[in-house]
């Protein structure tokens, strides 16, 4: 094995050990950075003794261990710091010399310490962006070049971002502990809301883009099930693994070979992944289970089972999409909801229903430059025969269309409609 | 990328309870990592069955297969970014083995799955 072997070796393990590794470390000094900063210190006690020794048979505990020693000698290097955890250095001694047998401190279950550690990263007072970098860093294990080209941004910036989220996370006062009852809900809120932009982020990558986008997605996912493991009697977390395991399961028939979207009515419903279906739905029923089925996650998710379930477009169960819509909307109103529902309205009910949903969405403020909007009128004008006014909405939807490729598709439609005349 | 996770050995009889425990703690903690994506074991060849195709001829062999060697006993798929990542979990769960097996050996042979072509 060459040396570069051996690194790349050593960096693997270390990519599936690092979050485990902060998280008992964060536990055990209550400080994030300071647990980031004595896990990186172990590392490079890795790769300068690895290749020689070899990679150790239970590498975590070596880790771990090294990281503690890093820990004792941190705290002893600053009187002040020394005497502030007196307590925690005579107990990370006495645990040094009473267990040689440290496997058990890391296969002791850390579900807790994990926990503790993404809900600090996804803490409210930080912004979106600074707790989706801090997860993707910290619990993802990604490098900052690695988040800046998946947020098409500068590593510099990304770094920066962090650097202030540590320090306003410090500063806070905080104390580093789990959330429970009332405030758990709301945290758990935002742990859900980091996980979800980070997919949509990803699923929202072209071809062309960094491969680093549409591998967000996957880190999405395995976020979302480390979660759900971890919080297993919560619905929303079995909601939202559902929604994403669901959308992630096109991602083959999402494009065509030359990289122009296609739409889900019309993909090759063959090359969708029964692996990731299955296991959405597996999740949605779990979420279900435990009495969640009007949560906002799952409901979502339960409206892309509908079409994971049918194998044909036109096997569809657009009624049951109708009603779950229904459902969204009363629990979280949006004029975006709205005009969904109204699509599946139409499909389950005829063209003129979904329209008389369209017509009453005409004035709302929030769609005003939605180019869907325009575009599903067209699209139910079309079906009705009304070809001339089908044109018209199409036209419009071309002009407020945000991408090429979203104009070419309207401006066909807009064709056709001209062409039926 | 996913990796399959076939485990093979000559060895029959049930496995020391040590090992089971060993493997069960390091299935919890990787699905607490969120990189597994399914996992089983197989039923015992003498339920199997083979259907093999030779001399221009279909036939169907019920197990326990006279001639069999190693027999797969269960499989795995995981999610890794690198091969590097997928092969230090499975030397992870072949050295449970080397401590907690008895004597035990086997393989486990890794390989990647399949993707379409991306975009």
């Amino acid at each position: 094995m060459t040396v570069a072997d051996t690194h790349r070796a050593i960096l693997a393990v270390w990519r599936i050990e690092q979050a485990r590794l902060i998280a008992v470390l964060a536990r055990m000094t209550r400080d994030i950075s300071l647990a980031e900063e004595l896990a990186q210190e172990a590392l490079v006690t890795a790769l300068e003794r690895w290749p020689d020794t070899g990679v150790p048979q239970k590498p975590g505990a070596w880790l771990l261990a090294t990281a503690k020693r890093r820990a004792i000698d941190h705290f002893r290097r600053d009187k002040m710091l020394e005497r502030k955890h007196a307590a925690l250095v005579h107990e990370l001694e006495t645990e040094q010399d009473a267990t040689p047998d440290l496997d058990a401190a890391l296969d002791d279950d850390i579900g807790d310490d994990m926990l503790r550690l993404i809900f600090t990263a996804c803490h409210p007072m930080l912004s979106r962006e600074a707790r989706a970098a801090l997860t993707l860093r910290m619990i993802a294990g990604l490098t900052t070049g690695e988040i800046a080209r998946a947020f098409l941004t500068s590593e510099a910036t990304i770094a920066q971002r962090i650097v202030r989220a540590k320090r306003t996370l410090s500063e806070s006062g905080l104390a580093y502990e789990t959330p429970r009852g009332q405030e758990l809900a709301q945290r758990l809120a935002s742990v859900l809301g980091v996980i979800y932009l980070i997919f949509n982020e990803g699923y929202a990558a072209t071809a062309g883009d960094d491969w680093m986008r549409p591998q967000l997605c996957e880190e999405a996912l395995r976020l979302g099930r480390i979660l759900a493991s971890l919080a297993p009697r919560e619905p929303e977390a079995h909601g939202l693994l559902s929604l994403m395991e669901l959308h992630a399961s096109r991602t083959a028939a999402r494009t065509t070979a030359a990289g122009e979207p296609v739409l889900l009515l019309e993909q090759n419903r063959a090359s969708w992944d029964r692996l990731l279906i299955q296991r959405g739905l597996a999740a949605l029923a779990h979420a279900q289970e435990l009495g969640g089925a009007s949560g906002f996650y799952t409901l979502q998710a339960a409206i892309v089972a509908c079409h994971a379930r049918a194998p044909t477009a036109a096997a569809t169960d657009w009624t049951r999409i109708a009603a779950l819509y229904a459902e969204l909307a009363s629990l979280a109103p949006s004029p975006v909801v709205e005009l969904n529902r109204a699509v599946a309205v139409a499909m389950a009910e005829g063209a003129q229903a979904g329209l008389d949903i369209v017509d009453r969405l005409a004035e709302e403020p929030a769609l005003k430059r939605y180019h869907l909007l325009p575009g599903v009128r067209g699209d139910l004008l079309f079906k009705l025969g009304r070809h001339s006014e089908a044109r018209i909405a199409f036209d419009h939807a071309a002009a407020l269309a945000t991408n090429r490729r979203e104009r070419d598709l309207m401006l066909k439609r807009a064709r056709e409609a001209s062409a039926a005349q | 990328m996913r990796y399959m996770y076939l485990v093979k050995s000559a060895c029959s009889g049930p496995p020391p309870q040590r090992l089971m425990e060993e493997i069960g703690k390091l299935a919890e903690r990787e699905m607490k990592a969120g990189t597994v994506v399914d996992m089983g074991g197989l039923m015992p060849l003498a339920m199997g069955a083979r259907v093999r195709l030779a001399g221009g001829k279909v036939d169907v062999i019920d197990g326990p297969f006279a001639e069999a060697k190693e027999v797969i006993g269960g499989y795995a798929i995981f999610e890794f970014k690198t091969r590097e990542e997928a092969l230090a979990s499975a030397v992870e769960f072949m050295n449970l083995h080397k401590e907690y097996g008895e004597g035990w050996e086997g393989e486990c042979e890794m390989r990647q799955l399949a993707q379409s072509p991306p975009p």
